[in-house]
């Protein structure tokens, strides 16, 4: 059995250090929350609670990944810790998938059921709260304001070519960090960086675009709330995918990660690859059908 | 299941700078450990502290009840009440006590040096105290008069109430976040802790039940707590956004949620109750002095199980107005449950049939349990029939029915657990007098509590009402009576933890007689890194 070869390799599990990082992050996430709950309720220290938290937050998160990166460069991990981070990931990525099955779920519904039966109360019941309601997608319900739906077809598609071609450099990158040819790898990441930041300023352009020119809001009831939802925190999953892949790039470029030893990669690609699925259903699902 | 080990030097622990570290002391220690038993302790601790929290909670809605008419609290409080209750118990009570044991136990069962991802670990529970804090602040914020109270919804959150109710609902969806992000980073720590740290030899169908248990458990969490977050962040979008979610003027639909959160909450229930199935075969066992009858058949059971609770959340609101195949759907698929269900029972039952039985405190906590969890079954059927669910929907007929399942199923499941695994723990034994006195007192109490709502909701009173007709109240009285014996009762429980901990006598390292397994070839209390040196399984 390999696990058992893995273990025989490893005289021993790897049990970190006591550490205040973790309780320092709930800490910041506890202010962070109280504070957004007193902001949106209009209560002043909002605003400064938030700040604090977020503070101690991006503190904690040089701090930790810090410490984390400094094991791994020490020689903590060896085979059998890198397996828990393996399926550690390969978990964390299912939650995700989960999280957005929710909006999705909510798209379908909304879509195949909550819409037309709104628009057939007339003919299933005689009578109807909303006259001249059709159900036709897409919708903004029988209250809600004239607005144009985003086309598939100007930068969503322009979107969809820039995140398929970042999936294909950072597999570039890989192979370079496989083969261990330092300045293919460095040039792929650098391209998967800049292929996210480009998508990252057009879809500012299309959310600006929406609201000044479209009348495509939150605010723009089912077609507003799920296109905005889902592709808003697709875009914040591309953020954080991007903030790590610089990371990771910014530690290739210091000599960090072997071919033999690259989890911190092969975990931000899988997410990448995850966070690249995902706008492919939003393009056919949101945009384009 | 044959645990028979010889313990040869494969693997155990090391840490980053060697050894002759110093731990840090006091209160440090606990914010800082990475220790899973450290982190084990906690988690029972805090649940434990949250449990008598949310008892007091209703305990006062009991107050209320006591007498038909308005006498102690404005509805608003009593609707408040209520809902932070049912949050409490489930996500800060029976959950971080089911977290508890798996730190403690799994490594111990599966002869790991200690979880697989222990930083991660320490943060799992340490998002514990904010989240309850976020619970309950806004009822300490209205004494100063900042907002309106606590989340008032019940714990559902329905909307549209929930999106019109006040800031109470805004803390209990960052309460929910924060739980959430919790319970995703314990999964996803036993699942890795499972596959990763077994010893030499264990392969999966020699894993000990209480880990599958928990295996499946953790396997829903993360199927479904996202969900939930999905849902409670679509309720703040509502609130304060603008979307239109669960609104008909935008398109939306305020069942649109009750579908979202039932394909969390369903699962929950077993959640909640696959740990406690997990460790009672072990209990069982151990007392009737004979091997685990069925072990293949109830690890498939808890799969079943687990596929099966995906797939049933309407059963929740059938009233609603689903389309009549959607119901039969429902019903039929909620009914088959009872067939995975019914395979553990006669599973547990099979292993004390014929065996030499003694009754220490686990073992009637554990016999106390199949009863009194056996009718939260048999009710729940019941529950299931769509015809019949029209009379039973939102009465106290369905109160009574998950008290049997959470309070008879899950927190004497998970009392059963600390009795049979405290010796192990702190190295010493609790009184048995004393716990023979909690069991029948919570038995007696606990049927005297919740046996009357069955009749108050088959007469016809709703729930999550503080007032209620003059017919109802010699149940009512009888209720609350048995809810005050049920509570102070606990304290016993309390105590004699407390005083077993403290100097009980000491205990060997296989605790009980009948007992097997790896956590019993340990010292108790165990090492510090449990298993410096992983055996080698059979």
């Amino acid at each position: 059995m390999s696990a058992i070869t893995a273990k025989l390799e490893n005289p021993s599990y790897f049990v970190p250090q006591p550490t205040v990082y973790p309780f320092l992050l709930s800490s910041g996430l506890f202010a962070l929350t109280l504070g957004f709950i007193l902001k949106m309720n209009d209560y002043p220290p909002g605003p400064w609670i938030m700040l604090g938290g977020a503070g101690i937050i991006a503190y904690v998160l040089f701090a930790w990944f810090g410490r984390i990166i400094g094991e791994s460069q020490g020689g903590a991990y060896r085979d059998w810790e890198d397996k828990s981070f393996r399926y550690g990931m390969i978990w964390f990525i299912a939650s995700e998938v989960m999280f957005f099955a929710a909006f999705f779920g909510a798209l379908f519904y909304m879509r195949t059921i909550s819409v037309p039966e709104l628009g057939a109360m007339q003919a299933a019941h005689g009578t109807t709260l909303y006259p001249g309601f059709t159900g036709a997608w897409p919708s903004s319900g029988p209250k809600g304001p004239l607005f144009t739906p985003m086309s598939a077809w100007g930068i969503p598609a322009i979107n969809t070519a820039l995140l398929l071609s970042s999936g294909v450099t950072v597999t570039i990158a890989h192979w370079g960090l496989l083969q261990n040819r330092r300045f293919q790898l460095n040039a792929g990441l650098f391209a998967t960086v800049a292929l996210g930041v480009a998508f990252l300023i057009l879809q500012a352009y299309e959310y600006h675009h929406a609201y000044t020119e479209l009348g495509l809001t939150l605010a723009a009831g089912a077609y507003g709330a799920t296109f905005f939802m889902l592709t808003g925190f697709h875009g914040f999953h591309v953020t954080l995918g991007t903030i790590m892949l610089s990371v990771v790039l910014g530690r290739t470029l210091k000599g960090h990660l072997t071919p033999e030893r690259h989890f911190a990669f092969e975990g931000i690609a899988w997410y990448w690859h995850f966070v690249d699925v995902v706008w492919l259903l939003l393009f056919v699902l949101v945009y384009w059908l | 299941m044959n645990t028979a080990t010889t313990t040869i030097p494969v693997a155990g622990a090391h840490h980053g700078d060697h050894h002759g570290h110093h731990q840090p002391s006091g209160v440090l220690r606990w914010i800082t450990t990475t220790n899973h038993k450290d982190i084990g302790t906690m988690y029972l601790t805090f649940a434990l502290i949250m449990f008598f929290v949310g008892g007091l909670m209703i305990l006062a809605v009991r107050v209320e009840l006591f007498q038909p008419g308005l006498q102690l609290m404005r509805p608003e409080f009593f609707n408040q009440l209520i809902g932070v209750h049912a949050l409490v118990m489930i996500f800060a009570a029976l959950m971080p006590a089911a977290t508890g044991f798996a730190n403690w136990q799994i490594p111990l069962m599966i002869g790991a040096p200690d979880m697989a991802l222990p930083r991660v670990n320490n943060w799992g529970f340490w998002l514990l105290p904010p989240a309850a804090l976020l619970l309950t602040l806004p009822f300490v914020l209205s004494l100063f008069g900042i907002g309106d109270g606590a989340l008032a919804t019940g714990w559902t959150m329905y909307a549209p109430l929930s999106v019109q109710g006040g800031f109470g609902v805004d803390f209990a969806i960052f309460a929910v976040h924060l739980l959430g992000v919790s319970s995703i980073l314990g999964s996803i720590n036993i699942i890795v802790t499972i596959f990763n740290m077994r010893a030499p030899g264990m392969t999966m169908m020699k894993l000990p039940l209480f880990a599958w248990g928990w295996l499946i458990t953790a396997f829903l969490l993360i199927a479904t707590i996202p969900v939930l977050a999905g849902a409670v962040t679509m309720l703040l979008a509502d609130r304060h956004f603008g979307t239109h979610f669960f609104s008909a003027a935008g398109g939306g639909d305020p069942i649109l949620f009750q579908h979202l959160f039932w394909f969390f909450g369903h699962p929950e229930v077993y959640i909640l109750l696959l740990p406690v199935w997990g460790l009672m075969p072990h209990v069982i066992s151990t007392f009737s002095r004979k091997p685990i009858y069925g072990y293949k058949a109830q690890v498939y059971a808890f799969m079943a199980i687990g596929v099966l609770s995906v797939v049933v959340w309407a059963h929740h609101f059938f009233t609603v107005g689903m389309p009549t195949p959607a119901l039969i759907y429902f019903m039929f698929a909620t009914m088959s449950i009872s067939l995975p269900l019914a395979v553990l029972f006669f599973c547990w039952i099979a292993t004390m049939w014929r065996g030499a039985i003694s009754f220490e405190t686990p073992m009637l906590f554990a016999l106390g349990f199949i009863v009194l969890f056996g009718i939260a079954g048999l009710t729940g059927l019941v529950l299931a029939d769509v015809a019949a669910d029209a009379q039973y929907h939102h009465s106290y007929f369905v109160v009574a029915h998950f008290h049997y399942a959470l309070f008879a199923g899950g927190i004497m499941g998970v009392m059963t657990g600390v009795y049979y695994w405290l010796p192990k723990w702190t190295g010493r034994m609790y009184s048995e007098r004393l716990g023979k006195l909690h069991f029948w007192l919570t038995a007696i109490s606990f049927n005297l509590t919740f046996m009357p709502q069955f009749f108050l909701g088959l007469a016809g009173m709703p729930r999550r009402i503080p007032d209620y007709a003059l017919q109802f109240a010699e149940f009512n009285a009888i209720s609350t009576v048995g809810a005050f014996v049920l509570g102070f009762s606990q304290l016993i429980f309390a105590w004699n933890v407390w005083q077993c901990a403290k100097g009980g006598a000491k205990a060997p390292a296989k605790a009980w007689e009948g007992a097997s397994g790896l956590e019993w070839e340990l010292s108790s209390p165990p090492p510090y890194h449990s298993w410096e040196t992983q055996p080698q399984v059979a």
